[in-house]
């Protein structure tokens, strides 16, 4: 592939942030171009100042209203989030680490299963669907918890041969264009298709507010967006694949920190 | 309701000009755009914007089709009494969404 470097390669150009944990031991391939970068950077002066404005970023209606439902109870008198938790700040540190490995499952967990899976148990409650305004405002509230930490996902152990499938995924041509995530957000970040400016494709800021959508929308439906753009049929909400590929772009993206709500063009 | 997120100055001093700031959740869609399947979907947007203090109205908006979702406004008030800010939207069906917030001005 010609882009692979080893991390010691790698470390010389650019140093992960203090203090972040980092899965990689020499001798790993590393499949980016260094320095990394969250897609913040791509974006206009205007909307990261729309980011950066905590009052003023749309994002934190979802925020607001997440932490709203964090207090509700569940069906009858089952507990609320805040019942076992206390706070959301409780849970800082945890979105970081997801999407993870989960025995119980025999797979992947993403945040968003993760409080489904809180509510199914715990609260007696039905899954919220994906893209639901509930679970898009669960999900911002706990990763805008974790906003300002570096990504730590995990790939050691059981985790690995979900990895290795995501990163398949990530280098493999699909759709009519007949393109991979790679040749995009690898091989041309910076560079611009038609009046977009490409990103390298690191996953710092979900749930996102997408001024295109005009509404906050989950990594899946990021990712579904990119099938579209290469003609591609996406995958459902909750495909597997899209668990695998949400690991390998945590781990491609370790080090980078959380700015849950991030907004983007 | 809709969610609202609203920003005033704790306190104030009397005289002083301070910025309002406000953020409302809402779809604001125009009526001019097409689903998948080619219906026309229908409008359904914020037409108005009231400020009040106490009673008295200190700041009024009206929208339009092109105003983008979750509209958000800044605006500057002078200070000049105590009182409770009424924040009031209203959508073209007649809905209304208001919260309030209390403005203290010292001196």
């Amino acid at each position: 592939m010609g882009l692979a470097v080893t991390f010691s390669t790698l470390a010389q150009d650019y140093a992960l942030p203090s203090g972040a944990p980092d899965a990689l031991t020499g001798g790993t391939p590393a499949m980016r171009a260094p320095p990394m970068r969250s897609g913040y950077h791509y974006q206009s002066a205007e909307i990261r100042a729309l980011q950066d404005d905590d009052f003023a970023n749309p994002g934190m209606l979802w925020v607001d209203q997440g932490d709203a439902l964090w207090r509700e109870s569940g069906a009858a008198d089952e507990p609320s989030c805040q019942s076992c938790h206390g706070e959301p700040s409780s849970l800082r540190g945890v979105a970081v680490r997801y999407p993870r490995y989960d025995e119980s499952m025999g797979g992947l967990i993403n945040l968003e299963g993760r409080i489904n899976r809180c509510r199914q148990e715990h609260q007696k409650q039905p899954p919220l669907p994906y893209e639901s305004e509930p679970l898009l405002a669960l999900t911002a509230l706990l990763a805008h918890q974790s906003r300002g930490m570096p990504i730590s996902v995990s790939i050691e152990g059981p985790a690995r041969e979900f990895f290795e499938q995501g990163k398949t995924y990530f280098y493999t041509r699909r759709g009519q264009l007949n393109l991979a995530c790679y040749h995009c957000h690898e091989l041309n970040p910076d560079r611009y298709l038609r009046g977009d400016r490409l990103s390298q494709g690191q996953p710092t800021g979900y749930p996102i507010y997408r001024l295109d959508w005009q509404t906050l929308g989950s990594l899946q439906r990021r990712l579904r967006f990119c099938n579209t753009g290469v003609r591609a049929e996406p995958h459902e909400f909750g495909d597997p694949t899209w668990l695998n590929l949400e690991l390998f772009l945590g781990w491609r993206a370790r080090g980078l920190l959380y700015e849950t709500p991030a907004v983007r063009r | 309701m809709l969610k609202a997120r609203i920003s005033v100055p704790a306190t104030a001093t009397r005289g002083e000009v301070i910025t309002v700031k406000t953020l409302v959740s809402h779809p604001m869609e125009t009526g001019f755009r097409r689903d998948a399947l080619g219906a026309q979907i229908p409008r359904n947007i914020l037409t108005e914007f009231e400020c009040l203090l106490d009673d008295e109205s200190v700041f009024r908006a009206n929208f339009h089709p092109a105003v983008s979702a979750n509209p958000f406004l800044s605006f500057r008030l002078r200070a000049e009494r105590s009182g409770t800010l009424t924040f009031r939207w209203r959508d073209q069906h007649g809905e209304e969404t208001t919260v309030t917030r209390e403005l203290k001005v010292d001196g």
